[in-house]
């Protein structure tokens, strides 16, 4: 299988974190996209971004593994993940962390033992370690004081700061986001930007982020890929500024100015 | 019904040729999606029995109000334009109502993305069905097998869960069972009693309905009965959590985690319903004779000592090691449904319900079987 060139952006002496090459992704024998390539460099900021149902969330879930390629791979620095043994890929998932759409906080447990239960896992520390760890963790999205609430005690913006606070809990490499701006508001979801700038930029890590909230994307991202759904190809990767510069595929102009340049046949509102 | 006698209260349309290939339609009055709106096939119907009809034209003078039921009329009435070649002169519609239709055909249908579903033939679906159980029984020999994969962890020290979870799942399908255990064990050992005393008091030998309920609890009512409440009970509520946590990611963000669900969700509940259906049987086979006494006693004139000696007689540890055998192997089949049809539950609120529905059925299914097979190996072997 002959690979697409894959465009690289210019500081290429960054080393590349995550690097898919040729990957396909299908339920049963209907295939969603197809000959997906792109590399994420460390420190990035990615951003996964197409229309909706273009299989966005499914390609974050690929990364996570959580569902299996149909062919291609995914790699981690030099270490292949998709062809890794289960104990290897255990230890992978445990530099990663995950910031659920819904938050998926664990119903069952309060927010400090929902950031606490990988450190329990994971750590030799002591209980009151790691609460203290907890408690910072919580902090830091500014939930100090709600240690003890139990999720549903809490808004749907808390439920996903207090998510990003367990993603957070082992200090990850990579942190990866499912529409992290979805149902917060303007505010919330600004501030939330800023402490995943903050996040990369503090504890070095990489974020990967599924979003569709051009603000967002302008706003934190510096990589990024773009799938489109007709053709089921990714169209686009690298800088979302430069591709907003530069691009000349209408699609992906239209959808980085909402529609106002670049549709064909816009033609929605006479 | 000409439509011109209330014409005020309901729009009408009416259709004139005003030349060979032209076709004029007049809607009047107000369109109101809340009354009736009249129906677009009679002029669908003139649409394409018209041969030479060339273009259709619109008058809304007398039109005084309109809402969805006229755009979804005039909708229609294009689409057979579109299929018959006739060309639509829509200068005569209100701006906005030109806009919305435009709007509504502005994105053409996607191809393919109406369910096809339902036209599956007969045999195809039995076909389907079929293939879809022989799967479903290999699903299930994964699950059984990575369930003990985690105990195996488990023995070797290395399997991950939180004990209050172990401890809260025990007092859930434990203590919080005994209420309604109570009630039925003691209720199926007085309808047992009183099928027993029907036949046997014609005898005069009354006193055998102390055996009767002693061994029919012992070896089979009790574990069944037990069963039964559990799957009922403790078998939907696994289904249900676990289902509801798919639904949310929560089982999700425990693998991505590198915990594995198996060993952190679903070993725990096993463990906890297979240690306390044994102990909920004894106590189901306890009530159950008591209930045979409350009969005994009340109804048959037995004295309570007499009724206590005989049950005592008859009762042997065989029977009743039997039951508590069983009903420990029902707790671990109850356990494994609900937690499987969980694992399996789609994504939406609509899907929990129907794991629980199916893990209900299933361990019923499954329990009931397996007594089955239980009576007749306790037979061959002598038992």
């Amino acid at each position: 299988m002959d690979s697409l060139a894959v465009p690289q952006t210019p500081s290429t002496n960054v080393r590349p974190h995550i690097a898919v090459k040729n990957l396909t992704m299908a339920y049963g024998s209907f295939v969603l996209m197809r000959d997906i390539n792109f590399t994420v460099r460390h420190g990035d900021i990615f951003i996964i971004m197409g229309g909706s149902g273009c299989g966005k969330s499914t390609l974050l879930r690929h990364l996570i593994g959580l569902k299996e390629p149909a062919t291609g791979e995914i790699n981690y620095g030099d270490v292949n993940f998709t062809r890794s043994d289960p104990p290897t890929r255990e230890l992978m998932l445990r530099r990663f962390g995950i910031l659920y759409q819904g938050g998926a906080l664990w119903s069952s447990m309060t927010l400090a033992q929902n950031v606490g239960l990988p450190l329990g896992e994971f750590t030799d520390l002591t209980p009151s370690q790691i609460r203290e760890i907890a408690a910072l963790k919580l902090a830091l999205v500014g939930l100090s004081g709600f240690e003890d609430f139990y999720p549903s005690e809490i808004s749907g913006g808390m439920q996903k700061r207090a998510g990003l606070a367990r993603a957070m809990a082992l200090d990850p490499e990579i942190l990866f986001f499912d529409e992290p701006s979805a149902g917060l508001d303007p505010i919330s979801s600004s501030l939330l930007d800023d402490l995943i700038l903050e996040l990369r930029d503090n504890l070095g890590a990489t974020v990967v982020a599924v979003t569709h909230e051009l603000a967002s994307i302008f706003a934190i991202g510096n990589n990024c890929v773009f799938l489109d759904a007709d053709s089921r190809v990714q169209i686009a990767t690298g800088d979302p500024k430069d591709l907003l510069a530069n691009s000349r595929d209408p699609r992906v102009r239209k959808f980085l100015t909402r529609g106002k340049e670049g549709g064909e046949s816009s033609s929605h509102h006479g | 019904m000409s439509g011109t006698s209330n014409i005020a209260a309901q729009g009408a349309v009416s259709l004139t040729r005003t030349a060979d290939s032209t076709l004029l339609i007049e809607l009047s009055g107000p369109w109101h999606l809340t009354r009736d709106v009249p129906s677009a096939s009679l002029l669908n119907r003139e649409l394409e029995s018209a041969g030479t009809l060339k273009t259709v034209f619109f008058d809304t003078s007398g039109l005084t109000h309109w809402d969805s039921g006229l755009i979804a009329f005039l909708v229609q009435t294009s689409a057979t334009c579109r299929a018959r070649n006739i060309e639509q002169d829509r200068r005569g519609l209100p701006d906005g109502l030109r806009r919305l239709l435009e709007l509504a055909e502005a994105v053409p249908e996607k191809k393919g993305t109406r369910s096809e579903a339902n036209k599956a033939q007969f045999f195809q679906r039995v076909g389907d069905l079929t293939i879809g159980y022989g799967l479903s029984v290999g699903d299930f020999m994964t699950f059984l097998g990575d369930l003990t994969v985690a105990f195996g962890k488990l023995i070797s020290g290395k399997a991950r869960f939180r004990r209050v979870d172990f401890v809260e799942v025990i007092q859930d399908c434990g203590a919080n069972a005994v209420g309604i255990v109570t009630l039925i064990s003691f209720l199926v050992g007085v309808i047992l009693a009183f099928m027993g005393a029907v036949q046997l008091s014609q005898f005069g030998a009354s006193i055998f309905v102390a055996d009767l309920v002693c061994i029919g609890m012992t070896r089979d009512m009790g574990a069944i009965m037990t069963a039964i409440i559990m799957s009922g009970r403790t078998g939907a509520a696994f289904a249900a959590k676990l289902g509801t946590m798919k639904v949310t990611q929560e089982i999700d963000a425990l693998t991505t985690m590198g915990i594995s669900p198996m060993e952190f969700l679903v070993l725990p509940r096993v463990i906890a319903l297979v240690l306390m259906m044994p102990l909920l049987c004894l106590y189901a086979d306890f009530l159950g004779i008591l209930g045979g006494l409350f009969v005994g006693v009340g109804m048959l004139g037995l004295s309570a000592r007499n009724y206590l000696q005989e049950t005592i007689s008859t009762l042997t540890l065989t029977n009743l090691f039997g039951g508590l055998f069983k009903a420990t192997f029902y707790g671990f089949l109850i356990a494994l449904a609900g937690c499987l049809r969980g694992f399996q539950c789609g994504n939406s609120s609509s899907a929990v319900g129907d794991a629980t529905t199916q893990a209900v059925v299933m361990s019923i299914v499954m329990v009931v079987v397996a007594c089955g097979l239980f009576a007749v190996v306790f037979n061959v072997i002598g038992m």
